[in-house]
């Protein structure tokens, strides 16, 4: 790879005395609002998410209940730990022992952490770096993503490929859904359709991904030139446009789904068939 | 790296010796600079604000060449009869043919520098239709053309290192003994600290002069320093009466009155009415235009849609006429609230249609005046647009009478005539701007000896400047700035009459003699007051030269109308209004013939009455097919029989 | 109608204090208008840089009520008149005086932008090229250059030593324009990377809120931009597929050598003249 070691540095000195006076901020509607917002949200996720994984239990509903319902925070379920019923036939991993959730959000959890929109939503109310636009950075030195551990962030994409094959995994756990084992064969339920709403919605966020934009053809210098790869960025150009609204989407469905299995499997509830 | 002299009390000023000076940044002198510096002169450029803000970046419709890409009959000679008809043929004809001839190259040119026009299905660059072109002629980017022109040339000039010196207002050129332009003297806005210029050749490119009047299109720069500078050194200055007056620009709120209104408005279908509702423009068409306007609304509205077996809507008649006749409507009562006349799109077209062919009109209304064209008519008046008149140069070498001086742009006269064609004036800063880059760095290189200047007369600049920091009590330069406007709103306007130009002179005394008492308060440091006050010689400079070359030319023509002779006068159709400052100081004014056109240029116009006889059938296909993707202003069948009409007045 | 109080910075490098002017409130203004009204009155000597006053030169950049905007496109009735409205300079570029500041930092960066440089032309010597091939250039060719965006910007308001390693997102968009260029032949990757600072924007897109051309900086420029650096120096398997392909385009060597000679910035530049000093305002 080339470097540019060799050509001589500019010596900018860009400095002066600034005007305006010395506070964080001079704005006053009310910018907290916002990051506040994020800020709860996302711990609250978190700690919820960090509760449901180490129940390590009530994520599968099954036969006993004329059911093939898994919690998308246990999916793929290929461990030796994974309940009877919920783990895939044909990998099993039975030296895994802890609780199955670790593995199968391990990769969402990568994706979303280096997501572009997640970056803005965690920088802004994690870090407050800055807060909002105009107040103050709550540090005194920035590096941005041009180190150890953020330069990570480089590497979205390779968790947005393993995003693609869990989508297609919990995808299959969506149509899985629709069995109705020992009731009848198939059949719609409340919870085979919010599996399916959040399969659509974890799609919908993955596709709209700017990683995913970039390869799909924002490399391409002259599109004249590339027309399929033109005509697939034209299709997630607009979705790109919504990453965010997909990405609080997608999340509330997961919680969603977790939760209607979990107290489905918990017996609080029965799985209403529709139809 | 600059070096210093002191002068009286403690007052220093800097120095920088150059190859070449260019003053202003549009896009005549930065097309002009980056020509002397490809030639490998020390170039510098100086411009009153910051690096690619000047009045250009306005510029909307598009640069008028004849590239031919969408109508391959276009051809120079058909772009210079155009522009020559449009102009009323008062312009110099070999401005117009070089013009014509070289627009194409110097848009190619921009393309090469990173420029990214809107493209034709075979990729070529599109062209679209304007008032007063035969042929769909403007290259353009949506309608941010003149942004589009300047950060291409600014980004040229940045890559080829130009020297770029922000924020500096020059006030004098300087000659030295051989009487050849030798250094410009002006101030630095953020510090206020003085600063010469040597060189050996100077190009002006400062543009217009449209702060002079009320309500203007035109930014605060345009004060008429190049004209005002030109004039002082000695340089004849020619038609300085011709001014376009714009008829729609906006009227309300104030913060936006004289701000542009597109004629594509009209073009698109949008009709003019009075405060009664009435679409007053049929009460106006003159008896020349009767012939192929429509005297029926029916009629006039049939011709979107049907060029050829209708009459053009009177809305779409010459600038000048429209402007003439909203004028009137005010006058007598009849205007809107704020003074306007409305235009009305909203009734005609839907909601839709109207923010897709004009986006950035409705983001105007919408952001500036609250107004949702879709839903509500517009108001609008007439306003100061651009001045045809200008520095008096040849056209091959932009070189101004006085040696060493050149200039290019709105600054320069007699490119345009007494009236200009919208996409004219882009192209037109494109191909003087080069030609004046190219003609300064060939006198540059063939001066002899170091350009000097007497410090006496520095001095006295620098006092000059500086004399309204010592006055306790005078007034504020705003004000003087106001009675200004307000006197050549009133006076000099889009109506002239000898009484009131007489009258005008009369106030022009009596305001120069206010400027010369006008104080300033504060420091030196980014001072507008300040400012203003050091803009008002040349504001009032210009004033007086376009009120004097409105008195003596007793005609109609263009941009210039006069009440008291409302029709053109042969004779004077074939004279320049020459006025220059002679050794005394006093104002001079004399009608100099125009240059003589070749006989085979002029054969052209021979042609023009056969050829728009039997070119007929074709305009009307084309101006037919072309109002299917709704961007000419005018038609182009109207437009040449107009022009013929004018012709034979 | 009643009155409307504009509370303005007013000072130099010397310091400076928020001064109270009152003024008579006119329909249909915008904070330019009421600007030049206090000019034109109490204080002539208000330091205001304006051209256009219709949203196309970028000149009239301050923060309004802390936030930064145009003045000529901010409707008076759009803001709240109960209190004083506070018209402060841009925070991130030193102060020349009042609302004025020196943006010479935008001209040093765009001096050290490789220019592009255009394949060879058809052989009639002009270029072909279709409308889905220059329409991703031109929304950042609208760009005004009010720099609201680099004031915005968190990465030099906040921490002015990251000013000589980070070119911006008003630069961000300019280099976005010519890596997606058609013509282009350069290669910029890896000046961006090294010298230009993507690596230090953090996406919290304060610049495409702010930015007054609804240009969308953010996801069409910079994530772009850092995506296209992931190919060129973080994505192995990019790097592989480099090595077995034929590279296309120039090194970073060669464009870094091929920028304008004048890539220093002068003394004018960084205002010798304007005597700023070489200080931090603010840690």
């Amino acid at each position: 790879m080339s470097t540019i070691e060799d050509v001589k540095p500019v010596p900018v000195t860009l400095g002066g005395v600034r005007g305006g006076p010395e506070r964080r901020t001079l704005r006053r509607d009310r910018w907290w609002a916002s990051p506040a917002f994020t800020y709860a949200v996302l711990t609250l996720f978190v700690a919820y998410t960090a509760w449901a994984v180490f129940q390590n239990a009530d994520y599968y509903v099954g036969v006993n209940m004329h059911r093939d319902l898994i919690s998308p925070l246990y999916s793929p379920c290929i461990m030796g730990s994974c309940v009877p019923g919920a783990h895939g036939t044909f990998l099993v991993l039975h030296w895994w022992t802890i609780t199955p959730a670790i593995f199968a959000l391990s990769v969402p959890a990568a994706f979303r952490s280096t997501c572009y929109y997640y970056r803005k939503a965690y920088y802004r109310s994690f870090w407050q770096a800055p807060p909002a636009c105009g107040v103050a950075d709550g540090h005194a030195r920035y590096t941005g993503e041009t180190r150890f551990p953020l330069i990570l962030q480089n590497l979205h994409r390779y968790a947005w490929g393993l995003a693609l094959v869990w989508n297609v995994i919990l995808t299959i756990d969506a149509v899985m859904a629709f069995r109705m084992p020992g009731d009848g064969g198939i059949g719609v339920s409340v919870g085979s359709l919010i599996l399916t709403v959040n399969a659509i919605a974890l799609w919908l966020y993955s596709l709209s991904c700017h990683a995913c934009r970039h390869l799909c053809g924002g490399h391409v210098d002259q599109f004249s030139k590339a027309p399929i790869r033109h005509r697939l960025w034209k299709l997630v150009t607009p979705l790109n446009g919504r990453h965010m609204q997909f990405a609080w989407f997608s999340l509330f469905m997961v919680v969603l789904a977790d939760v209607y299995v979990r107290i489905v499997a918990a017996g609080w509830i029965h799985d209403p068939k529709l139809f | 790296m600059s070096t210093t002299i002191d002068l009286a009390g403690g007052e220093t000023l800097e120095l920088h010796d150059f190859d070449v000076v260019v003053i202003g940044a549009g896009g005549a002198g930065l097309r002009a600079a980056v020509e002397a510096k490809q030639r490998g002169l020390r170039t510098a450029l100086v411009c009153k604000s910051l690096l690619g803000k000047a009045h250009t970046v306005m510029a909307e419709g598009g640069a008028a060449a004849a590239m031919g890409n969408v109508w391959p009959e276009d051809n120079w000679q058909v772009h210079f009869r155009d522009t020559m008809r449009g102009g009323k043929m008062l312009n110099n004809w070999r401005m117009a043919q070089l013009h014509a001839q070289e627009s194409p190259d110097r848009i190619y040119e921009l393309e090469r520098w990173g420029a990214l026009f809107d493209r034709t299905k075979d990729g070529r660059i599109l062209q679209r239709d304007f008032g007063g072109h035969r042929y769909a002629r403007l290259a353009h980017v949506g309608d941010r053309t003149g942004l589009e022109l300047i950060r291409t040339l600014q980004q040229r000039a940045v890559a080829l290192g130009l020297e770029v010196f922000m924020e500096c207002k020059v006030l004098r050129l300087l000659k030295d003994s051989t009487g050849q332009v030798s250094a410009a003297v002006g101030y630095w806005r953020p510090t206020g600290g003085f600063v010469a210029f040597t060189a050996k050749a100077f190009v002006l490119a400062t543009g217009g002069v449209g702060k002079a009047w009320k309500y203007t299109s035109n930014s605060w720069e345009s004060t008429g320093d190049g004209h005002a500078m030109a004039l002082w050194a000695g340089a004849d200055m020619i038609d300085m009466e011709c001014v376009q007056f714009h008829p729609t620009g906006m009227v309300w709120p104030l913060s936006v009155r004289g701000i542009l209104v597109t004629e594509g408005v009209r073009g698109d279908g949008g009709v003019l009415r009075n405060s009664e509702g009435r679409r007053f423009m049929f009460d106006y068409i003159p008896a020349m235009f009767a012939a192929e306007t429509a005297d029926t609304e029916a009629e006039a509205d049939r011709w979107y849609d049907d060029h050829i077996n209708n009459r053009r809507p009177p809305e779409l008649l010459p600038r000048d006429e429209v402007a003439r006749s909203i004028n009137a409507e005010v006058k007598a009562g009849r205007g809107s609230p704020h003074g306007g006349v409305f235009l009305d799109i909203a009734s005609r077209r839907s909601a839709d249609y109207i923010r897709r062919r004009l986006p950035s009109m409705y983001h105007q209304f919408k952001e500036l005046a609250g107004v949702d064209i879709t839903q509500e008519p517009m108001e609008v008046g007439p306003t100061c647009h651009y001045i045809m008149g200008g520095v008096r140069v040849d056209a091959d070498t932009a070189a101004t009478t006085v040696p060493g001086l050149f200039a290019a742009g709105e600054v320069a006269g007699g490119m345009h005539g007494s009236n200009r064609l919208g996409g004219n004036s882009l192209s037109d800063l494109l191909v003087f701007g080069r030609r004046a880059g190219m003609a300064a760095a060939d006198f540059a290189e063939g001066r002899v000896g170091q350009p000097g200047f007497d410090e006496a007369e520095a001095r006295q600049v620098v006092a000059d400047a500086l004399a309204p920091f010592s006055r306790e009590d005078g007034e504020n330069p705003y004000e003087v700035h106001h009675a200004l406007q307000e006197t050549m709103q009133s006076l000099v306007g889009i109506i002239r009459t000898e009484s009131e130009l007489r009258q005008a002179l009369d106030e022009l005394a009596t305001l120069e003699e206010r400027a010369s008492h006008v104080a300033v308060r504060g420091g030196r440091a980014y001072n507008p007051g300040w400012n203003l006050a050091t803009d008002l010689p040349s504001m009032l400079a210009v004033s007086q030269l376009v009120t004097r070359g409105a008195i003596e030319r007793r005609e109609s023509r263009g941009g210039h109308t006069r009440d008291d002779y409302p029709k053109a006068d042969p004779e004077l159709g074939k004279v320049n209004m020459v006025q220059r400052l002679d050794e005394r100081g006093q104002w001079v004014l004399t009608p100099e013939p125009l240059p003589q056109m070749p006989p085979e240029l002029a054969a052209l116009f021979d042609e023009g009455a056969s050829t728009s006889a039997n070119g007929a059938a074709t305009d009307g296909k084309a101006g037919a097919a072309t109002a299917g993707d709704g961007r000419d202003g005018q038609p182009r069948e109207g437009q040449q029989s107009t022009q013929t009409t004018e012709e034979g007045r | 109608m009643g009155d409307v109080t504009m509370r303005i910075w007013r000072g130099d490098q010397n310091g400076g204090q928020f001064v109270d002017y009152t003024v008579p409130e006119v329909e249909g203004e915008v904070v330019l208008d009421v600007v030049h009204r206090i000019q034109a009155g109490p204080a002539p000597d208000l330091a205001c840089r304006w051209n256009c006053k219709a949203g196309k030169c970028g000149s009239c950049s301050a923060e309004i009520n802390g936030k930064p905007r145009l003045m000529c496109m901010t409707r008076m009735d759009q803001l709240p008149t109960e209190e004083p409205i506070v018209l402060a300079p841009m925070r991130t570029f030193p102060i020349i005086r009042d609302l004025v500041t020196d943006v010479s930092f935008n001209y040093v960066m765009a001096r050290q932008l490789p220019p592009l440089k255009p394949r060879d032309p058809e052989p009639d010597g002009t270029y072909r090229m279709q409308q889905v091939d220059v329409e991703r250039g031109q929304e950042f060719r609208k760009c005004i250059e009010c720099f609201l965006c680099q004031d915005v910007c968190h990465v030099i308001r906040d921490h002015e030593e990251n000013k000589p390693h980070y070119a911006g997102p008003r630069f961000f968009i300019r280099y976005m324009e010519l890596e997606s260029h058609p013509l282009d032949t350069n290669d910029r990757r890896e000046l961006l990377r090294q010298r230009m600072g993507i690596g230090l924007c953090n996406i919290t897109k304060c610049c495409t809120e702010v930015c007054p051309e609804g240009i969308k900086i953010t996801d069409n420029a910079i994530i772009p931009l850092k995506e296209r650096v992931v190919d060129g120096a973080y994505d192995p398997i990019a790097w592989l597929g480099r090595k077995i392909l034929r590279r296309t385009k120039r090194s970073a060597r060669e464009v870094a050598a091929d920028a304008p000679a004048a890539y220093a910035p002068t003394s004018e530049d960084l205002g010798e003249r304007r005597a700023v000093p070489e200080t931090a305002g603010r840690a």
